[in-house]
């Protein structure tokens, strides 16, 4: 039995310690906002951020976040009005949006720890995949959200 | 209506052959009976519905893979229905004929031809249920329709101060004949087409709550992965299946057409138990084909001109009464790396096979389902879910039959998703080719020019009636149709069969054809000491929309001026009725070229939706940049060498430059942009690199020509 703790609840689950929590998140748990992209933390798709930092779930055993605080898509707000939300919004970021659960939480991280990035840091942070190649928006919508925070 | 002959122009390339005329010739497949309806809904056609809560549905007979398609039908059916924009909802149409396309008699999302498609169909429909909810209100008033307008969901009577809204009239209007004929709206009065800009489908986008083919989730399911042949066309001889018997949460092993099922608890149950297979493969007669070999053959063809089919004979291309310019371009397999990887769910029991799947083809979908259930297609049910990317991989309906197989065979519900690697080693891969081209340039002109491409024929297996006089058109895109004025033209074919599984991506086969054309003409130019601007456009005195579209580029691209260390590279291409000019601004960090920002110009005639343009002009650019940039299949003992995202490298936010777009206002039928910008990329960076260091591209990526 291992007790892990999603967007606030605890949840008791009879999973082997070496799964990754993505796959835990989505098929033991059924929140499926947290994409599978590749297996291999190669795109950035599983992103969710584990006492705040964002990780790239599909390869982190499900082991290792006993005890922490795992924050899903689902929980980023209540009625995606989290800035960054409004912000890919107001930007028309997505196009296939398979990437953007991913995106949106890497970009949240990034912004909680620096409010005020500059395109540089906003590149380096941002190594996610997007094969629409919807960068430039993300990057203008990171920059509004912040100008507006 | 009898099917028509597929020819090129009635395929991915529709031109100017088929015009309005056409048009209203083919009958319109909207006055079947609608599908799905409620009781008090109004079905006038098997595109919309209008709910007594106003709820307005438009029925999408196209996948929305990110091009904004789902936003595009909507908008054009609204516009001539007076819909009010905050009532609109849209679903995907089930795999039924009353959803084919008027081009493709089939449902098929590509080809960059939704738009065009749809544009009178859908407009026609909401029209004609316009007028029924006119019919509807004046009757109720007992006014004549003709006094009656409409506004945002609402119809009014001026005169007597009187409005009904369409929710209201939903059941009156439901006892309305369906008008034969109606009149459609002249483009001055457009209030939607050309202005709506928000995407419908964005909001479900940023909190994680759209639904993928890989999200659906229902009771009783397992979780399914298949280990398959490396080699292509391999077979199982024989496994043992107890290592991957003893992974936790494994439930279940059974062999399929592919390969071997792995059933489980969890998607990393069967994953683990995929890898823990002991298969021994009989790999068939493909184990020995690898790149290299594969090219040799293709020059082999070429010399020998074996099997070589002439497409354009004119004038005397074997000139030589001028400066004469050989090349040979190699293009290298490419995978598709959609960002959600294969999958389908499939609940194949009691005789019925009911389907979710990600794919841009629902009736061959369909099919799929039947043959992997085994069951008459009338006892198979397709719904088609968001898709997380398409590109032209999920024209393929391989992992329909594949779910469908398994789950019957295990007689429950099964979610079967493809690993990344499966992915990319069991892809249709863009095709290689082989491009021998040969110019001859005098008086600043080209005065002759021959291209023979060698190249794996996709429509061949795809759709067969396409080939005509054993020329897969698609293979010849941007090569016999060029917009340049040569009067010594060959272009020829040669259908280079082997073992490698290729299919449509992204632009097919202009995402490769176009780099060779655009920059062989660069070097003609070259050749012929002129600026590569002035050159084509000295070959486009006839294609003044071409012309135009390069002028502006070069405008605002600030052509001829270049910072310190940079140059900028042209090129110009086009695609499903549009044109696309583009100029890059590049400078070499070692030896990859660095993209400091792309200029756009579309022309794509009347603009829909303008934000879902410029975005789609983006994205297909930066599509185009990642495989110039990197991309690249490469094949040994008959096996896909490249595993994932950390060897089949894409496009990442640090390399993707700035990209400006900007699009002609026009007023001819809106033509295709989803793909049109995937083109003319690649040639843009290669002409600016030669410009900048004097090196010729002549193959891709540019890690490999550069390096």
């Amino acid at each position: 039995m291992i007790s892990i703790t999603v967007n606030g609840t605890q949840h008791d689950l009879q999973v082997p310690p070496a799964m990754p929590l993505l796959w835990v998140i989505r098929d033991e748990l059924g929140m499926t906002g947290t994409k599978f992209g590749c297996g291999a933390a190669q795109c950035g798709a599983c992103t969710v951020h584990i006492d705040g930092v964002a990780t790239r779930s599909c390869v982190l055993p499900v082991s290792s976040v006993v005890g922490k605080q795992v924050r899903t898509i689902e929980s980023l707000s209540p009625d995606a009005s989290h800035p960054l939300q409004r912000a890919w919004i107001a930007e028309q970021v997505p196009q296939c949006g398979y990437c953007q659960s991913g995106q949106i939480m890497a970009a949240a991280a990034l912004l909680a720890q620096n409010a005020h990035p500059t395109d540089g840091e906003i590149a380096k942070a941002m190594s996610n995949i997007c094969r629409c190649g919807t960068y430039d928006r993300i990057k203008s919508a990171i920059r509004r959200a912040a100008a507006e925070a | 209506m009898e099917p028509q002959t597929v020819t090129r122009a009635g395929f991915m390339r529709l031109t100017g052959a088929v015009g309005a005329g056409l048009w209203l010739a083919v009958a319109i497949p909207d006055c079947g009976p609608p599908l799905r309806t409620g009781d008090k809904d109004f079905s006038p056609n098997v595109w919309v519905r209008i709910a007594p809560d106003e709820t307005t549905t438009v029925v999408l007979n196209k996948s929305e893979m990110g091009q904004g398609i789902a936003t595009g039908l909507a908008t054009i059916l609204a516009e001539e229905l007076d819909a009010a924009p905050a009532h609109l909802r849209t679903e995907f149409a089930p795999a039924a004929p009353a959803y084919v396309d008027v081009q493709f008699h089939d449902m098929v999302t590509g080809g960059s031809t939704s738009i065009r498609n749809s544009w009178l169909p859908l407009r026609r429909a909401g029209a004609a249920a316009r007028a029924m909810l006119i019919a509807a209100a004046a009757r109720r008033w007992g006014v004549d329709p003709a006094s009656c307008t409409t506004r945002e969901g609402v119809v009014y009577h001026q005169s007597s101060n009187r409005s009904a809204s369409y929710g209201s009239l939903a059941g009156d209007a439901s006892t309305v004949p369906v008008p034969a004929d109606v009149s459609l709206k002249s483009a001055d009065r457009f209030t939607l087409i050309g202005k709506l800009n928000r995407r419908l489908d964005v909001a479900s986008k940023v909190d994680g709550s759209a639904r993928y083919g890989i999200d659906v989730r229902i009771p009783g399911m397992v979780y399914a992965a298949i280990a398959r042949s490396p080699v292509f066309g391999g077979r199982v001889k024989s496994f043992d299946a107890s290592e991957a018997k003893a992974i936790p949460g494994v439930t279940d092993v059974v062999q399929v057409s592919t390969g071997v099922a792995v059933a489980g608890k969890n998607t990393w149950a069967a994953f683990q138990g995929q890898k823990a297979l002991r298969i021994v493969w009989d790999e068939g007669p493909n184990a020995n084909v690898d790149t290299a070999s594969l090219f040799a053959e293709a020059e082999r063809l070429s010399k020998q001109r074996k099997g070589e089919h002439v497409r354009i004979s004119r004038g005397n291309p074997d000139t030589s009464a001028g400066t004469v310019l050989e090349a040979i371009y190699r293009g290298p397999f490419l995978a598709h790396a959609t960002m959600e990887p294969m999958n389908t769910t499939a609940d194949v029991r009691d005789g019925s096979c009911e389907i979710w799947s990600p794919n841009q083809v629902p009736l061959r979908a369909l099919a799929a389902a039947a043959k992997g259930s085994g069951l008459a297609a009338e006892r198979c049910t397709i719904h088609t879910t968001y898709l997380g990317g398409g590109f032209g991989r999920r024209l393929e309906a391989d992992y329909v039959e594949e779910a469908a197989e398994v789950s019957k065979a295990l007689r429950k519900p099964v979610k079967l998703t493809w690993s990344r690697e499966d992915d990319i080693q069991h892809d249709f891969y863009r095709p290689m080719s082989l491009n021998v081209v040969r110019g001859v340039v005098s008086g600043g002109k080209v005065i002759a020019l021959s291209h023979q491409v060698v190249q794996k024929s996709w429509l061949r297996r795809w759709l067969p009636q396409a080939i005509t006089n054993g020329i897969d058109i698609e293979a010849l895109t941007e090569v016999d149709d060029t917009p340049y004025e040569i009067e010594n033209l060959r272009v020829t074919y040669i259908d280079h069969e082997h073992a490698v599984p290729i299919g449509s991506w992204r632009a097919p086969q202009a995402n490769w054809n176009g780099f060779v054309t655009e920059s062989f003409v660069d070097e003609l130019a070259h050749a012929a000491h002129q600026d590569p601007l002035a050159f084509r456009l000295a070959h486009l005195r006839h294609n003044p929309r071409a012309a135009a579209v390069l002028r502006l580029a070069a405008d605002k691209g600030a052509w001829g001026r270049n910072a310190p260390g940079r140059a900028k590279g042209l090129a110009l291409t086009f695609w499903a009725g549009s044109y696309t000019a583009m100029v890059a601004d590049v400078s070499m960090q070692g030896s990859t070229p660095k993209v400091h920002s792309v200029v756009a110009v579309v022309d794509c005639g009347t603009i829909v939706n303008p934000d879902i343009i410029v975005q789609q002009a983006q994205s297909g650019t930066n599509f185009g940049l990642s495989a110039a940039l990197t991309g690249k299949i490469t094949i040994r003992n008959g096996r896909v060498e490249q595993n994932n995202f950390y060897d089949y490298t894409v496009l990442h936010m640090a390399e993707a430059p700035p990209i400006e777009v900007h699009v002609v206002p026009s007023k001819a039928p809106p033509t295709g942009v989803g793909e049109l910008c995937t083109p003319p990329i690649a040639p843009a960076v290669a002409n600016a690199v030669f410009r900048l260091t004097g090196k010729r591209a002549r193959s891709l990526p540019f890690s490999d020509a550069f390096a």
